[in-house]
């Protein structure tokens, strides 16, 4: 006879209460925000889905989106293509390789508040080196304070400096993999080196490339003290993210019901994307 | 198709090599006729798919010339050499269905869809992959990416030589042995020259005409399976080929004899004066027996492996391996050991030296040519 008892439930026990500590409970308690209204002196007021109508149908909420998805489709059409460039002209052995893998790690490896100050001195049009010499060596007016353009322009190349590296360092990984036999089998089947980066390389990469999309997709697309410490969602609201905005109505406004709804509609976004995306490249495998 | 000629090949992957331990490939003179089926055998590291790799066109030769009939071919690249070679590991395009994987190198170079659909089926056909041809390359098995990357190969009309890099490595135990008759029956009916370089010798005795020795980068012995097994022409040879492989025994030469633990042995015919005191008689394990009288040899082990039996004896601090099918001896045991003089030879520092015309009186078999002319 097998002996039956519920002892196993003691094993689980201690990953229950973590997750339930770190994710359910804080997550549960947003939930219950954004059904309810509160004016502080913990009084709430029942509310429905209301914050959730309200939000979905405000214009506010559509132009963050908006802006949400405009800078996450930008960076990812940049980074993905010049990460992979990257990757394909660094050695492959020899004395640069570690240089070469260092030098891309660098700027991961600051803290995301630092690059935000970084480069907020850095375009500084008096004193910043790159401010001072568009300014007046180059003569072209650039000032992130007062123009939409300049702003955007900034935070996306803050961005790709700051993470194509990611992209590099996972394709390069992706690369390395390719034995040599393919390319000798490619040189001896005279294919060009075209062929070889769409029949060898990129199905190759295919993997580390989804994992690299993905996460720019999600890192992105959550972006906060970057572009809070560099723009602080201006000029006007040109460069105000989703979360810049989540942080405005929730911590500037106190509005934590409607802003609980808006971490849920956009947790749901990043969820439903990557979910998505990752189905999708990953689909062939499967067969 | 064409012949293929190295003529003074030499190669190192050094800058500056300076003695002969510095090239991977020490002085290589070798003629690979058109549509010979050949093996490339030699242990791990000796320098075999360099070789293949300096025919293809993958390398370059520190010295000497590859000629393809009369037409130097050195300093051309692969793609123009119209050579096709199948490597370790099945490489196939996998994003492509079967049928573009055969159709790439044609495609590559330009030939018009109506002809790579015929090419294409021909091959298919076979390879005996023709329903296929339309699934995705990427979820075959080894075997069929292996069948796979030959058709590639096989696809071109008249590709030169088709080289084949240790090309069942990866496949399991049973289908190896119907891919090597798939490959046998190919080069029947295509004709061209194929070379498999292979360290396994049974991969190579059963799908060449002819085997081709390395060792340390040297070419010991170019001859048929049969010469091989006969005659070695080095004592690797004899080692190598064989299980077990030869027994190589030192021995004294005064004149036109030869004397192992102090007794004369029998010689298959007679040889030149040796150049070094450094001589061995080698003889086969399936050509020493045990008689009443011969050489004293204590028995160290005996093994016996189904369709015959190996005795391991030793005499004169020597091992000498014998193959027999009844009567095994006990461990332990003295017993008298003699070599069938037809089948033992002399060798002079490891190359043969004695020849059966010599003295006109042994039935050895035929002599294959000893290209490096060391005899």
């Amino acid at each position: 006879m097998k002996t039956q008892n519920q002892k196993a439930w003691f094993f689980v026990l201690p990953v229950l209460i973590l997750v339930a500590f770190n994710a359910l409970i804080p997550m549960m308690t947003v939930v219950n925000y954004s059904v309810q209204e509160t004016f502080g002196n913990n009084v709430f007021f029942w509310q429905g889905l209301d914050w959730f109508q309200q939000l979905l149908r405000s214009d506010r909420f559509h132009a963050a989106l908006g802006r949400q998805f405009m800078f996450t489709g930008i960076i990812l059409l940049i980074e993905i293509p010049l990460g992979v460039i990257i990757a394909l002209s660094m050695p492959r052995k020899g004395f640069w390789v570690p240089v070469c893998l260092v030098t891309m790690a660098l700027p991961m490896l600051i803290p995301w508040n630092v690059v935000g100050a970084m480069w907020n001195i850095f375009t500084l049009p008096d004193i910043g080196l790159l401010g001072y010499f568009m300014n007046n060596t180059l003569g072209i007016d650039y000032n992130m304070t007062r123009s939409p353009f300049a702003a955007w322009a900034t935070i996306i190349t803050m961005d790709v400096w700051h993470w194509t590296s990611l992209v590099v360092l996972l394709s390069y990984a992706g690369l390395v993999s390719i034995p040599d036999a393919y390319y000798q089998a490619a040189k001896i089947d005279g294919a060009s080196n075209w062929a070889v980066f769409r029949f060898i390389q990129l199905p190759k990469m295919k993997q580390v490339l989804t994992i690299a999309i993905l996460l720019r997709f999600m890192d992105s697309f959550n972006i906060y003290t970057e572009p809070f410490v560099l723009t602080g969602g201006g000029p006007g609201n040109s460069t105000t993210l989703l979360s810049i905005d989540l942080v405005k109505i929730a911590l500037g406004q106190f509005d934590l019901g409607p802003a609980a709804a808006m971490s849920l509609i956009y947790f749901a976004i990043t969820l439903l994307v990557s979910w998505l995306f990752y189905t999708l490249m990953t689909k062939d495998d499967a067969k | 198709m064409a012949r293929i000629t190295l003529s003074k090949l030499r190669h190192s992957y050094m800058a500056n090599p300076q003695g002969p331990e510095d090239f991977a490939l020490k002085e290589i003179d070798l003629s690979w006729e058109d549509g010979g089926a050949y093996a490339l055998l030699g242990p791990s590291g000796c320098g075999k798919s360099t070789l293949l790799n300096i025919m293809s066109g993958l390398a370059r030769p520190s010295h000497g010339r590859v000629l393809f009939d009369d037409k130097d071919v050195t300093d051309l690249p692969p793609d123009a050499r119209n050579i096709a070679q199948v490597f370790q590991f099945p490489v196939i395009y996998d994003t492509m269905t079967v049928y573009d994987n055969f159709a790439f190198p044609l495609r590559n170079r330009g030939v018009d869809e109506g002809t790579i659909k015929t090419r294409v089926h021909a091959i298919a056909e076979m390879l005996e992959v023709v329903p296929l041809l339309s699934t995705r390359a990427a979820g075959l098995s080894p075997d069929n990416k292996q069948k796979i990357s030959m058709g590639r190969g096989l696809v071109r009309e008249d590709v030169n030589v088709v080289m084949f890099d240790e090309p069942l490595t990866v496949i399991d135990p049973h289908l190896k042995w119907k891919l090597r008759s798939k490959l046998k029956e190919l080069h029947h009916k295509v004709r061209a020259t194929m070379i498999y370089v292979t360290h396994d010798q049974t991969e190579a005795l059963t799908f060449a005409d002819k085997v081709v020795v390395m060792q340390d980068g040297e070419v010991v012995q170019i001859g048929t399976p049969v010469n091989l097994f006969e005659r070695p022409e080095h004592t690797f040879v004899g080692h190598f080929i064989g299980s077990p492989g030869m027994n190589v025994l030192p021995c004294k030469v005064d004149g036109q004899a030869a004397t192992f633990a102090g007794l004369p042995i029998p010689l298959e015919g007679g040889f030149d004066t040796p150049n070094s005191h450094s001589t061995q008689i080698g003889v086969r394990p399936e050509y020493v027996s045990i008689t009443p009288t011969g050489i004293p040899a204590i028995v160290r082990k005996v093994a016996d492996i189904g369709r015959h039996i190996v005795v391991e004896a030793v005499a004169a601090e020597t091992r000498i391996r014998a193959v027999i099918h009844d009567n095994p001896p006990e461990t332990g045991e003295t017993i008298h050991l003699s070599f069938q003089p037809a089948q033992t030879r002399l060798y002079c520092n490891d190359w043969l030296i004695s020849r059966p015309e010599l003295s006109g009186s042994s039935p050895g078999t035929a002599g294959s040519e000893n290209l490096m002319g060391a005899a």
